[in-house]
């Protein structure tokens, strides 16, 4: 299903996306399944209570058990009960680069994962499909590295002190123009957590009096940078203009809830590909709705820099728009380009202002020089300067991997959500024990995946998250392809019923509603 | 006869109800208890099915028999 001719003319591309809804004897299965599971919670719990069973989790001390009770929340039932059963499909530890192929310590629980034990054997060589890795720059060979292990030898790994005071190296400013080159803005700002630039930056944006608008799955980064900031936070519907537009109209003509005095700022927050439904934003709308309504935008690249765009330079190439439009770009170096830390670009004057009221600049330790080398050769590599077309070739790799996986995986018959060009492929899982039975029979097989469930996703929605690479070859694939369709089949997880959802396009009001083509 | 076939294929059914139920998950004393509570309740749904069908049968012939028996005697005494 094709969404052209709707909006205007802005898309030059198709814009293909599709969330195909849950069958509804899947949904009452999987609610059998937490059902039960939550009566066996109570009993256990109350066994844990009357001492019949011995009590491994964390509970308060003796004399505090007529205070308020700190455990007994949803959240710590399910994590006693419930995430206890499958903890062993998280937190694995791997003892190699998390290229391509990953190598992995096999561990045990003879206490149902309460405790685990190392049994000291090494699983080599199992493919991953879970690491952050779109462009194959996690590597301990090759120029990166090289170039990295020099800096290293000659600035060491620490730099001990803030970018305002003594931490700010040549190689900051260096990796900055750099950045700000390759993203076409005019000045950039690195630090050294991702997590930390959204978090620290959106409160020196903007304050009291101001209006977020955020989408409903945001990244946490962004969500606590909105709450600490003070502003009013407006939440819209994911990727969806008709209720984003309804918000902005709301916000302009009704200004502040009391005083009705209009907001000083209005932020859109936004990110490129959202991770857990593999969805790309509507940029090209976001942007005509922003113009229109004299507000601002925020675009968090986290997974789109280096994902998306014929030359890797993120969804404002990938929609063919100018950056000029999109007034903080932000994004990280953890995920295309293996090294860590986060970054924003913008006008000058936003970088001055943020370099000298940003927490992040202020009181966080600047990035280490050899994460800095690396970062400035993989973008070199991207752009194509380092003299070779590696990095070109690199972005090819990926968006043909990405459409050769999904399509794949379409026609065997599983639930995936999101856009066709996005290299982060959710396959559908949904009832609780196939989470763990996934996770646990893809690894016989020597494939790491990463299952996702309850809290990061709403609870019937479980899924497993497939992170594509250019390090992929078309072998690597094939294997996995072959082995996913062999659980699938012995765990019965191809849903789909092949019917595609066709995406909202009417006006948004109270009355329109989720159809189905039937 | 394919007996092996037929085990193969009733384990997987019985792997699929393991993973719907969640008793892929429970530790053995649980699934013990588990699989019993389902016997005992499939065995008392079975139980009340064949007494409710023997009567029901039983009862829906008494009356088929009795049309018949009046039909027969109609017939006769239009007959006569």
């Amino acid at each position: 299903i094709n969404h052209i001719v709707h909006n205007g003319g802005l898309y030059k591309r198709p814009f293909n996306e599709a969330f195909e809804e849950t069958p509804m004897l899947v949904a009452v299965l999987t609610y059998v399944g937490y059902g039960v599971l939550t009566l066996f919670g109570y009993l256990r719990d109350f066994m844990r209570q009357w001492k019949i069973e011995k009590c491994q989790n964390a509970t308060e001390r003796e004399e505090q058990k007529d205070f308020v009770p700190l455990y007994q929340d949803f959240e710590n039932f399910y994590n006693r009960n419930l995430y206890m059963r499958i903890r062993d499909s998280w937190n694995r530890p791997i003892c190699s680069v998390p290229g391509a192929k990953v190598d992995m310590m096999e561990r045990v629980s003879h206490d149902y994962n309460w405790t685990f034990t190392y049994t000291g054997r090494v699983i080599k060589d199992i493919i991953n499909m879970g690491s952050y890795n779109y462009l194959g720059f996690a590597q301990n060979a090759g120029a990166c590295q090289e170039a990295a292990a020099k800096v290293l030898s000659q600035y060491g790994a620490g730099v001990c002190s803030t970018r305002q005071e003594m931490g700010n190296l040549d190689k900051h400013e260096e990796l900055e123009k750099l950045v700000a080159r390759f993203l076409g803005v005019e000045s950039a700002m690195a630090y050294g957590m991702g997590f930390a630039t959204n978090s620290m930056n959106i409160p020196a944006l903007v304050g009291k009096g101001c209006l977020i608008l955020s989408d409903e799955l945001n990244h946490a980064s962004l969500v606590l940078g909105a709450r600490l900031s003070g502003a009013t936070i407006r939440i819209f519907k994911h990727n969806n203009m008709q209720s984003l537009e309804k918000l902005l109209k709301d916000a302009i003509v009704h200004g502040q809830p009391r005083t009705r005095r209009p907001w000083k700022k209005i932020l859109i927050l936004v990110e490129g590909i959202y991770s857990m439904e593999g969805s790309i934003v509507r940029l090209p709308e976001v942007i005509a709705l922003k113009k229109k309504y004299k507000s601002y935008l925020y675009l968090d690249e986290a997974h789109s820099i280096g994902a998306l765009g014929p030359s890797g330079r993120g969804v404002v190439e990938y929609f063919g728009l100018s950056p000029e439009d999109v007034d903080v770009m932000m994004g990280t170096f953890t995920k295309s380009f293996g090294a860590a830390g986060g970054y924003i670009g913008g006008k000058k004057e936003l970088i001055d202002y943020l370099r000298t009221y940003s927490h992040s600049a202020a009181y966080a330790t600047s990035m280490s020089p050899p994460v800095v080398e690396q970062i400035i050769t993989s973008v070199k590599c991207i752009m194509g300067e380092d003299g070779t077309t590696v990095g070109k070739a690199r972005v090819q790799q990926l968006a043909e991997n990405t459409r050769y996986f999904r399509r794949r995986l379409k026609e065997m018959g599983f639930i995936i959500y999101g856009n066709e060009d996005s290299p982060v492929v959710p396959l559908m899982l949904y009832m609780p024990a196939k989470i763990g039975a996934f996770g646990r029979e893809m690894l016989k097989r020597n494939i790491g995946v990463v299952v996702v469930g309850f809290p990061a996703t709403p609870i019937i929605e479980s899924r497993a998250r497939f992170c594509l690479s250019a390090a992929h070859t078309k072998e690597m694939l094939d294997t996995a392809l072959k082995e996913i369709n062999e659980v699938g089949d012995l765990l019965q997880l191809k849903y789909s019923r092949h019917r595609l959802v066709p995406l909202l396009d009417r006006p948004f009001d109270e009355t329109t509603y989720e159809e189905t083509e039937d | 006869m394919d007996v092996k076939g037929t085990w193969r294929s009733l384990y997987w059914l019985f792997c699929q109800f393991e993973l719907i139920t969640c008793s892929y998950l429970m530790e053995p004393w649980e699934k013990v208890l588990f699989y019993s509570f389902n016997v005992a309740m499939a065995g008392l749904l079975l139980y009340t099915a064949y007494v409710c069908v023997l009567f029901h049968v039983g009862s829906a012939f008494q009356l088929l028999g009795s049309f018949l028996g009046t039909q027969r005697e109609n017939a006769l005494s239009a007959v006569k």
